[in-house]
């Protein structure tokens, strides 16, 4: 093969646009800037380890079924754990967003990131309902009652029918899952390629 | 008795949840004290000492 012949494949030219975009020192970067060294900026990566949390718990109560974690003392420890881990995940997720917003996370660039994480919160919150009701207990027959009518009020229950527990649960442990975590993915990559948004103060200095 | 379930009894779980009500809005105690929790970490993250930010900026 020649070179021009290697230079022309989809496979090299992929590759150098991902090395220029995301080179191995922004993908795993050593240090941080100054300005990041505070409080609110741990709350992304708090909110990412909670969601590992929740993956490992959710991963071994799919592996388990219900029986285990209605019943036996494990079970319901690691049930638990899947319930909190999730609390962590919102309130952290939470305060990343109200710390964002009030940074204008979104500036120098930043818009597909910050949108990327809205679509994630919603993608999240979709997941967290489906979970919801699909825990084969009163309290999942109770809400999916009470949501049923919302949901046909807005036309998508011809689609999504929450008082179909096999299809909520695939909605849970497949789908959604799936959505959020691709996401989650592409909004760290975007982090890494743009960097941390700078506070204003530092924009000014800047432009100085 | 293990002692988790000592320590559940000190918290009423099997009890009806309480509600707070201000004109249209209502919200129950738990979804409130947890709304407080999250605007309490937000403000002390921003105003809380991080540690080592002092050293490193004397470092630059």
């Amino acid at each position: 093969m020649t070179y021009t012949e290697l230079e022309r494949q989809w496979t090299t030219r992929l590759r150098r646009r991902f090395v220029r975009l995301l080179p191995p020192e922004k993908l795993l970067p050593d240090t941080q800037p100054t300005y990041v060294s505070s409080w609110i900026y741990v709350f992304g990566v708090t909110t990412l380890a909670a969601l590992a949390v929740v993956i490992a718990s959710g991963c071994l109560l799919a592996l388990r079924g219900p029986q285990w974690w209605h019943t036996s003392s494990v079970g319901l420890f690691v049930n638990s754990l899947h319930l909190w881990s999730v609390e962590i995940f919102f309130f952290a997720m939470v305060v990343h967003l109200w710390g964002k917003y009030f940074m204008a996370a979104w500036r120098g660039g930043r818009a597909l990131t910050w949108m990327t994480g809205v679509v994630t919160f919603l993608t999240s919150i979709a997941a967290a309902f489906t979970g919801y009701v699909s825990q084969s207990n009163f309290d999942s027959q109770w809400i999916s009652t009470q949501a049923k009518d919302g949901i046909n009020a807005t036309g998508a229950g011809a689609y999504f029918n929450v008082l179909n527990l096999g299809q909520m649960l695939m909605w849970h442990i497949v789908l959604l899952p799936l959505a959020a975590i691709v996401l989650t993915g592409l909004h760290v990559l975007l982090v890494r390629v743009k960097g941390v948004v700078p506070p204003f103060e530092e924009n000014v200095k800047v432009s100085q | 008795m293990s002692s988790l379930t000592h320590f559940a009894a000190l918290l009423p779980l099997d009890t009806l949840g309480h509600y707070l009500h201000w004109h249209f809005i209502e919200i129950s105690v738990a979804n409130f004290v947890v709304i407080v929790l999250m605007v309490f970490t937000f403000v002390a993250a921003i105003f809380a000492p991080f540690p080592g930010r002092r050293r490193r900026k004397e470092n630059q």
